[in-house]
């Protein structure tokens, strides 16, 4: 059977959803092989669909641009023979699907939100109004998913343990971290992981209160549009759109965005969206299963009382 | 300090796009210089006004700024555009051979333009709007065997120690980093405001040598670019059926707790 490598993520020591998700496209494949560089995730994996964990020592790739990753995956792919390697899409997922490609001479596929037991993807072109079927024609498939793509499914067992210790070439260390500063985190959920998402936009002017309020009712992720987070309003790193990250919840609220292409890039393709807005006339309303014509600072703090009531 | 950077003309990302023949159909819409790159373009002017005796880029600075593009003839308008905020000059690879390219073939020639050229820096943007893959910087560090400093806030340059140190934000948080001369960079959108070319800058970019070079100019021969090479391939395009039209309600008063309402309706609370 063949041989599927996946990429481990994690935030704050706690595995990532989206690592069960890749194991749920990987086992329709093949053999799930957890690729993990630090071994004290190792006993999470086994709440997901995982035949073997590759924990790999002699490096700490926090310190590194993300070239020693990458490097690693390579020397992996030709001691395994993988068929695939599936990668989160984020920034750095693809950054090192990227460089891997390279190192492998293989094909690459990004953004796919499936991927077969064919190992054909499915990707969402253009602002969510295209569906694109893709497979690599040359080397093995690498592919990057993006995340809430689909339901994981559960471990059934242990998964089996090796260890694994890469060559990393002194190119691979040229970019080096020297200090990091974490994400600051509320309570509220991440914002790629989250089953409902509240964004933010210009029509805030710069007060997210209420839209925070709203998303603590519904235990849900805040977004904002680049016009917020551009104007300082909100941090980038919940900036919803083209440049942003791009989101596919069960419910997306946008909250005074207009709904420029480059934002319906980002949130296109969740399941319902609702919209309020004061112009009656925002592009965001074509796009939206409810809309709400009026004045956020009037609609969500009312509608946030509501739910409270109706939850209570 | 000679710096490159890696430009891309695009189509329009204001404007509605389609699919020609499993791929991106460039023809019908109108093409622009690749927003994200006004913002390399930008931060590697600002790095030679802050490392130059005149405090301007250009002739005299003591410092280069060369452009490269990939792309068919008229990617020279993109290319103006960049020239007309200051860069020096540019390198325009164009090759009928080169359409259809994926992102491994885009690399190879572009790090092939790079290698020929004794730059210490290479500037991109996070990505192009119309691929949107982001993987090309990461791509031309590892086939250069350069640092990679990518998704960088801020940039700032040692020009005496030879070094670069960036503030890499990603879904992580931020890393600080750093690397010694050649380094590839890509810059986020919140790393500066693009200035907007000035009358001069236009009148001064029409004299600017663009030097256009072929595939065997840069050393690849056909085989190992263009659609029959690229490495992936589309089985079919679908256009996805527009959403149904939703429910509108005008706020009387009561917008809220009709929301609430249709939000327990629908089970989402």
């Amino acid at each position: 059977m063949s041989e599927v490598l996946i990429l481990v993520d994690a935030v704050d020591g706690r595995i990532a959803k989206s690592t069960g998700e890749l194991a749920t496209f990987a086992k329709a494949i093949g053999k799930v092989s957890a690729v993990v560089f630090d071994a004290n995730l190792v006993s999470q994996l086994s709440a997901y669909a995982i035949d073997n964990v590759i924990i790999c020592n002699g490096i700490d790739v926090t310190k590194f641009s993300p070239a020693p990753v990458a490097q690693t995956l390579a020397q992996l792919v030709a001691s395994k023979s993988a068929a695939a390697v599936l990668i989160t899409s984020s920034s750095r997922g693809k950054e090192i699907a990227g460089r891997l490609a390279i190192a492998t001479n293989s094909g690459i596929i990004t953004d796919a939100s499936t991927i077969d037991s064919d190992l054909v993807t499915t990707q969402l072109v253009f602002g969510g109004s295209t569906t694109v079927h893709a497979a690599v024609t040359h080397g093995i498939t690498i592919a990057t998913l993006r995340s809430n793509s689909i339901e994981p499914i559960a471990g059934s067992g242990t998964p089996t343990i090796e260890e694994f210790t890469p060559t990393i070439s002194d190119a691979a260390k040229l970019g080096q971290v020297i200090s990091t500063e974490p994400v600051v985190k509320g309570g509220r959920p991440e914002l790629t992981e989250a089953s409902i998402v509240v964004s933010g936009g210009r029509g805030t002017n710069g007060d997210f209160k209420p839209v925070e309020a709203f998303a603590d009712v519904l235990g849900a992720a805040v977004g904002a549009s680049r016009a917020a987070t551009d104007a300082g309003w909100y941090p980038h790193t919940h900036q919803v759109g083209q440049t942003g990250k791009s989101v596919s919840p069960q419910l997306y609220v946008a909250c005074g965005i207009s709904g420029a292409i480059q934002h319906r890039a980002g949130m296109q393709t969740s399941k319902m969206i609702v919209a309020i807005n004061k112009d009656s006339e925002a592009p965001i309303f074509e796009l939206a299963d409810y809309g709400v014509i009026g004045d956020l600072f009037n609609v969500l703090p009312q509608a946030t009382t509501a739910i409270a009531a109706k939850k209570a | 300090m000679k710096i490159a950077v890696c430009v891309k003309q695009v189509p329009d990302s204001w404007a509605e796009k389609k699919m020609a023949g499993g791929v991106l159909d460039r023809a019908s819409v109108d093409a622009v210089l690749n927003d994200l790159d006004e913002y390399a373009v930008e931060e590697a002017l600002r790095i030679v006004e802050a490392n130059s005796p005149t405090k301007e880029a250009g002739e005299g600075s003591g410092h280069t700024i060369t452009l490269i593009s990939m792309g068919p003839d008229r990617a020279t308008e993109a290319i103006r555009k960049a020239l007309s905020m200051g860069a020096d000059e540019a390198i325009h690879i164009c090759d009928a051979g080169l359409g259809g390219s994926d992102a491994l073939a885009t690399s190879l020639v572009l790090s092939k333009a790079i290698s020929d050229g004794g730059f210490d820096l290479v500037i991109c943007g996070t990505e192009s709007t119309d691929a949107r893959m982001s993987v090309i910087p990461a791509m031309l560090a590892e086939r250069l065997g350069w640092a990679q400093l990518t998704f960088a806030g801020s940039v700032s340059v040692d020009l005496g120690a030879t070094k670069v140190s960036i503030a890499r934000l990603t879904e992580l948080g931020i890393e600080n980093m750093e690397a010694n001369f050649p380094v590839v960079i890509s810059v986020i959108e919140k790393i500066n405001e693009p200035r907007y070319p000035s009358f001069k800058g236009i009148m001064a970019a029409k004299k600017k040598t663009i030097t256009v070079k072929s595939l065997a100019d840069v050393g690849i021969s056909a085989d190992q670019v263009g659609s029959k090479a690229a490495w992936s391939n589309v089985r079919d395009a679908v256009l996805r059926p527009a959403r149904s039209v939703g429910i509108k309600v005008e706020d009387g008063g009561d917008g809220g707790t009709k929301l609430a309402d249709f939000l327990a309706e629908k089970r989402l609370i």
